[in-house]
């Protein structure tokens, strides 16, 4: 294949990516900032929103359905994980993590034992294939990629327009001075659980069509989302938007071009330089 | 973050990579343990170590081999047992994990003081775990596929007598391909030990034969998009080649279609692309008339012989390969029949060495037996087909079978003779010391 076609392959995968990616992210990136805990079951909720699409969509036959069901179900099994699990040990940062990874197994292992080891395909709900002079191309990721935009302007719009989005940022800002001025800071906790966690499953569910439900499908969501959140700056919403444009084009064009271990290699090496250079991340806030 | 004072940013950050770190170690952590079992010496049941892939990449052929397995072993208690003894099997999962698969090894033969090990699959865990069968010197019988046993870098306990190597498989399926399918190859292949032995044979055995490879196309295990392989195969190939594993296989499947539809040179796959996937699957329309090797053809017909349908019947196998239990849960058929054929080579193995309990004596016996085996017939033992063992390689060999996607069914046309698969050895086994 010519340059220019590979060019234009490398593009298109890198955009589709980044924006999945972004979606995916942006709930750790949500918990992270208004929390301050890192919840290392984040990708189990990408996978449990993949699993959960699988079974509404098989049940009642409408991806529709699923894609309203899965947030609305891992929103709730991340409001029951916080009231039961993160609430009793009073949110103590490395408790949380440890807490965290109990669930990640937990869940995934519950999983295992009911939805079993297989990779379950869901058709896509609009199948069409865009036949470009060089390559084809699946019009289904197309679409992700524009839903997951059109999810990320309205999360911009809930969290910017919104009451509820005013007590997200306020808590965000300053725990304290928001319970001072009648933000109930506990409701909004458990609302930024369940937000961060529906989000992922909304992820995992527009992509189950292209990559399938598998229960270990959380790991690389997890590794790359802390990829983008660390890369982005914590609790900075702009910069996890960035960081996975940043990171998806970067991802499809060098491995397009050279090679996907290159990819990945290039990407930690881009945390890596992150970290050592601007250590709040691209759009981190500054420290006190 | 105001008020949170000096160095939280730092703090926070730290707390991140110590979680994401906390994750790596935790996946490497063993699972539960299981109270000691007895021991036991020469009376009683004959008991089997079956290390299985339950979880991790290798979760759905561990789920089939645990199936076949213990159908197997009802059929064989049916009979009496092996000596008389009844059989039982001591499972541990070792989550596709070499290192766990190395421990698991260990755990079977000094805590559960097994008789001996079989049913490791994944090759990546039996390179992993068969050094340590070989130092705690307990035949340790995989199923595998892999060329690794073969080609003489294990050790004198390991064998695989119950399923063909990837090596038998290339050399006798890669002439008919050249010869019917196209001269020019592009490879697609796991970047780990099992995809290289595709890689080498197929690449030598066409080269052999007149075919050129075009282009090779690694893919790392864990790959989950490959769209952006595709670019690599060159526009000249005739014939491609793919063979891939793990829970990937029909997004990398459904992709390839996206990406050539109408364009698509021919296509040949091993059905490892396809294990455990429903040929049905929306998405896989594009496969039809494409070829795949099959080790045991997965969908039964009017021709099935009758001790095969006995053998689906016992595993509870479906006419489309599926589980009988729910028609979604599709079996891992060209690899699980390895599991069935390796515990009656166990039987054959035991009942003519006079193995009664682990120990350097009895081993030797029933090592030696096992390396004796010229020949398997074809029957409710051997149900895939007839065999022939080569001692000095440990290794089984067999016929392999070519089908075509046909209305979403993957019908049988062409099936080579065991000698077509048989390659000059390179090792010798009984050389080694016991």
């Amino acid at each position: 294949m010519d340059l220019g076609p590979h060019l234009f392959l490398a593009l298109l995968e890198g955009l589709v990516g980044a924006f999945v990616l972004a979606l995916t992210a942006l709930g750790l990136s949500l918990v992270f900032g208004v929390m301050r805990i890192v919840n290392v079951a984040h990708g189990t909720f990408f996978m449990l929103g993949a699993v959960v699409t699988w079974y509404v969509s098989t049940l009642t036959g409408s991806f529709l359905v699923a894609l309203l069901a899965a947030p609305l179900a891992v929103g709730a099994v991340a409001i029951l994980a916080d009231r039961l699990v993160l609430r009793p040990i009073g949110y103590e940062p490395e408790s949380t993590i440890v807490a965290t990874i109990g669930l990640l197994y937990i869940l995934e292992q519950v999983v295992l034992m009911t939805y079993g080891p297989y990779a379950r395909p869901v058709a896509a709900p609009i199948y069409f294939r865009v036949d470009f002079p060089w390559f084809g191309y699946s019009g289904y990721k197309l679409v992700v990629a524009a839903v997951a935009g059109v999810l990320l302007v309205l999360a911009w719009l809930a969290l910017w327009r919104t009451t509820l989005g005013l007590h997200l940022r306020a808590t965000q800002q300053d725990r304290e001075m928001a319970q001072a001025f009648a933000v109930p800071v506990e409701r909004v906790y458990t609302l930024a659980f369940g937000l961060g966690g529906g989000l992922t499953a909304l992820a995992g569910a527009l992509i189950v069509p292209v990559q399938q439900a598998h229960y270990l499908m959380g790991l690389d969501a997890l590794l790359m989302s802390f990829v983008v959140v660390i890369l982005g700056g914590l609790g900075s919403l702009r910069g996890t938007v960035v960081a996975a444009l940043v990171v998806g084009l970067s991802d499809g064009a060098v491995s397009v071009l050279f090679s996907p271990t290159l990819a990945k290699i290039v990407a930690t090496l881009l945390v890596g330089l992150v970290l050592a250079v601007r250590g709040r991340g691209l759009f981190g806030e500054e420290s006190a | 973050m105001s008020h949170n004072g000096d160095g939280a940013v730092g703090l926070s950050r730290r707390r991140f990579l110590t979680a994401g770190a906390a994750v790596a170690l935790g996946a490497g952590l063993p699972g539960p343990r299981v109270p000691r079992a007895d021991a036991q010496a020469g009376s009683g049941p004959l008991r089997l170590g079956f290390q299985v892939h339950r979880t991790g990449i290798g979760a759905v052929y561990g789920r089939w081999y645990e199936r076949t397995t213990t159908a197997a072993v009802k059929l064989i208690n049916e009979k009496g047992g092996i000596a008389g003894r009844p059989v039982e099997i001591v499972a541990e999962d070792d989550g596709t994990d070499p290192k766990r698969g190395a421990e698991v090894v260990e755990k079977l033969a000094t805590q559960h003081k097994v008789d001996l090990i079989f049913g490791t699959l994944f090759s990546h865990v039996v390179i992993g775990s068969a050094p340590r069968a070989g130092q705690l010197k307990i035949p340790y019988l995989v199923v595998s596929e892999g060329y690794h046993v073969a080609s003489g870098r294990l050790n004198r306990y390991v064998f695989q007598p119950g399923i063909t190597d990837v090596r038998a498989q290339v050399t006798a399926v890669a002439p008919w391909i050249l010869k019917n399918l196209g001269k020019k190859a592009t490879l697609i292949f796991p970047d780990y030990a099992f995809g290289h032995d595709h890689r080498d044979f197929f690449s030598r055995v066409a080269t052999a034969q007149g075919g050129t490879i075009r282009a090779l196309v690694p893919i790392p295990p864990t790959e989950t998009s490959f769209t952006k392989y595709f670019p690599r195969v060159p526009a000249d190939t005739e014939v491609l080649y793919h063979v891939m594993v793990g829970p990937g296989v029909l997004t990398f499947v459904k992709e390839m279609g996206e990406h050539f539809a109408a364009r698509r040179p021919q296509i040949f796959g091993f059905v490892d692309s396809l294990e455990g996937v429903d040929l049905a699957s929306p998405g896989l329309d594009f496969l039809e008339g494409t070829y795949f090797w099959e080790a045991f053809p997965r969908y039964a017909g009017a021709g099935t012989p009758a001790h095969v349908r006995t053998y689906r019947e016992r595993v509870g196998v479906n006419d489309v390969g599926a589980s009988v239990n729910d028609p979604r849960d599709v079996s891992t058929f060209s690899h699980m029949f390895g599991c069935w054929e390796t515990l009656h080579v166990i039987k054959a193995a035991v009942e003519k060495s006079g193995y009664k309990k682990p120990g350097p004596a009895d081993y030797k016996a029933l090592i030696e037996t096992l390396e004796g085996f010229q020949s398997f017939a074809e029957g409710i033992e051997h149900p895939q087909g007839p065999k022939r063992f080569v001692g000095r390689l440990h290794q089984v060999f067999g016929q392999q079978v070519i089908s075509r996607v046909q209305k979403r069914r993957l019908e049988v046309v062409h099936r080579t003779a065991v000698e077509d698969s048989m390659y000059p050895p390179e090792a010798d086994y009984t050389k080694q010391p016991l």
